[in-house]
């Protein structure tokens, strides 16, 4: 395993593993990390997944990763790499297998003052309208050509069916529809997955999440996005559900056979890869962006019912219980993108697996009251702890791909949270807080657990520190809804 | 206790997903062992009216044939909601032939998403086969 030893420090919050580590790295490996995060880093084998990843044909720049990071399976959690397109590679695992997962940001003009005994209600309604939780299938029944219509049209297909407005899809990423999904690169049984479960949440980390802007750092982003101190939030944080898992599985199960057609050597399987331009490389990148497109509408229509539970709870109650959009990401992606590389323009694939894009002020593709203060960027803590809002930079942009870290990372191994958190004991600690919970599973509550997590606020004043993101607003969670 | 247990599995540390390593005496039993673990990590509980299912699966080398095992369970388990304590499995070349007994599921606390290939090698021992498997969830 990596040591401190091998690693270059660069500054306070940076360090590398030089190209010379190992004799199958293409690029160096660019860690985003405090001394003191790193070192908890160095526990697993994050950095050695990085190493591995960095073998991987026709990558550009460094790969890198963010101060969240934690071993995965084939590349890191918290990983970011670029490849030459269309030349360079494409791997479904450097993506994962929940394609798409990312958060949704609404928030509300209602004050926690004003919401009072009523966010009790509003947890409830919230687990009530949201479908959640293991195997759980969702209101929607959609018809094989609706699900085709899901894959290609993403979000629009939703907001067509009056699951939320325009204006949703101005602020989501990609405008919540990516062009290029063919359904006939998409196998049969992963529409089958899918189909029942459009607008579900799901189990796991996922999670739909009531907060109060607790402190906000920039105002005038504050305020361009709504946001002031004391409103109420709402992240949702899922994915493409079962139609992504499949989609990864058929193509990482595919490409094995791939990799020796075009003999190409890895150190683990789980990071097969095929060239962009080649007839597989084109049908997974046509099916992975079907799965973002899936991920895109379930978010939108999750969207819808957190409104109607918003409705539901303060309709009558309060002047205004809408919910507007602040914005929808996505940390797991494979984006082709164009950055500035040795002070060229190159065409690169963006493969972003538990990392953020955080593309800066004047970047293409931000709605036009971003341009000015860079694309919102969510990074939502573990349970009970903080969550935060960040913009994209121009140093994100010339320094990480325009990428930023996801999350807090976990540091506690699932098995180990089992063994010493206990699920009930958990939710009373974090009712005791102020924190409502509704959890389908004490089990998956308790490896959720924020002891099982790094310390957000760390991992976010390194990527501030380092300059690839700005703060903006501190959330502070009052509700938790899991499966 | 891979020295007294002719087979089995045992649960090993990762920090974000799930790990199991298995031990067998031949391979079939080796994917048996697989799937009852696999089931251990989801936590799933079987009614008692008996289901039966046949299938199977293909691929290039034992790694390929256990990953498309596992999935073809859990495909099982998300499509129809039925899960299995009861293997007969076959390989014969690059095919894989399985014969499973369960029920309906009545309870399961965690969803895996995926099987994995990381670092996944079906490995010779002295008393037969061991292999790391790595889920996502």
């Amino acid at each position: 395993m990596i040591s401190l030893q091998d690693l270059k420090r660069i500054s306070e919050f940076e360090w590398e593993v030089p190209a010379s580590y190992r004799k199958d790295m293409r690029v160096p490996v660019r860690i985003f990390a405090t001394r003191r995060l790193l070192e908890a880093v160095l526990q697993d084998k994050s950095l050695d997944q990085a190493v591995n990843a960095a073998s991987l044909p026709g990558l550009v720049g460094q790969v890198l990763v963010m101060p969240d990071m934690h071993q995965g399976y084939g590349f890191p959690i918290g990983g970011v790499a670029a490849t030459r397109y269309p030349e360079g590679v494409i791997s479904p695992g450097a993506i994962g297998y929940d394609i798409n997962c990312g958060v949704r940001l609404l928030a509300s003009r209602i004050d926690i003052q004003e919401a009072g005994d009523l966010l009790e209600d509003l947890a409830g309604a919230l687990d009530h309208f949201c479908p959640s939780g293991v195997g759980v299938k969702g209101h929607l029944r959609l018809t094989g050509k609706e699900m085709d219509q899901v894959i290609t049209q993403g979000a629009s297909w939703a907001v067509k069916r009056g699951f939320g407005s325009q204006a949703d899809l101005q602020r989501t990423e990609e405008f919540g529809s990516i062009d290029g999904a063919n359904p006939n690169d998409i196998s049969k049984r992963a529409k089958e997955r899918g189909m029942p479960q459009l607008g579900t949440l799901g189990a796991g980390n996922h999670f739909i999440e009531v907060d109060v802007v607790d402190q906000v750092f920039n105002q005038e982003a504050a305020g361009v996005m709504g946001l002031r101190e004391g409103l109420l939030v709402v992240q949702i944080h899922c994915g493409s559900r079962g139609f992504g898992h499949q989609i990864c599985s058929d193509y990482v199960r595919d490409f094995q056979a791939a990799v020796q057609r075009y003999k190409i050597k890895l150190p683990d399987r789980e990071l097969v890869c095929a060239p962009m331009d080649s007839p597989e490389g084109r049908a997974y990148i046509s099916a992975m962006h079907g799965a973002a497109n899936y991920a895109f509408a379930n978010r939108q229509v999750l969207a819808s019912y957190a409104r109607r539970a918003f409705e539901e709870t303060f309709a009558g109650r309060v002047e205004n219980w809408h919910l507007h959009q602040v914005y929808d990401i996505a940390h797991n992606m494979g984006k082709i993108e164009t950055h500035q590389i040795a002070g060229k323009a190159v065409e690169v694939c963006v493969h972003r697996k538990g990392a953020t894009r955080a593309f800066g002020p004047g970047a293409p593709g931000l709605p036009p009251e971003y341009g000015q203060i860079g694309q919102p960027v969510l990074v939502p803590g573990s349970m009970g702890t903080a969550s935060w809002v960040l913009t994209g930079t121009q140093e994100s942009m010339s320094r990480s791909f325009g990428s930023t870290c996801h999350g807090a990372g976990r540091v506690m191994s699932r098995s180990q949270a089992k063994k010493t958190i206990q699920g009930s004991q958990l939710r009373s600690q974090l009712e005791s807080q102020g924190i409502r919970i509704r959890a389908g599973s004490m089990p998956g509550l308790a490896e959720e657990a924020p002891q099982a997590y790094k310390d957000v606020d760390a991992v976010v004043e390194t990527v501030s520190g380092a300059g690839i993101a700005n703060k903006v607003a501190r959330l502070r969670p009052v509700a938790v809804v899991k499966g | 206790m891979m020295d007294i247990v002719e087979s089995g599995y045992q649960e090993i540390e990762h920090t974000a997903d799930w790990a199991l390593r298995v031990w067998a005496a031949d391979i079939e039993a080796l994917f048996v062992q697989a799937a009852a673990g696999m089931n251990h990590l989801s936590e799933i509980t079987l009614d008692e009216k008996r289901v039966e299912r046949e299938f199977e699966v293909q691929a290039d080398d034992p790694e390929g044939l256990l990953v498309a095992f596992l999935s073809e369970l859990l495909y099982f388990g998300e499509d129809e909601n039925i899960g299995f304590d009861n293997y007969l499995v076959e390989i014969r070349g690059d095919k894989l032939y399985a014969r499973t007994a369960g029920g309906q599921i009545t309870g399961r606390k965690k969803e895996i998403k995926a099987v994995t290939f990381h670092n996944l090698a079906v490995r010779k021992t002295k008393r037969g086969f061991e292999v790391e498997i790595v889920f996502d969830v």
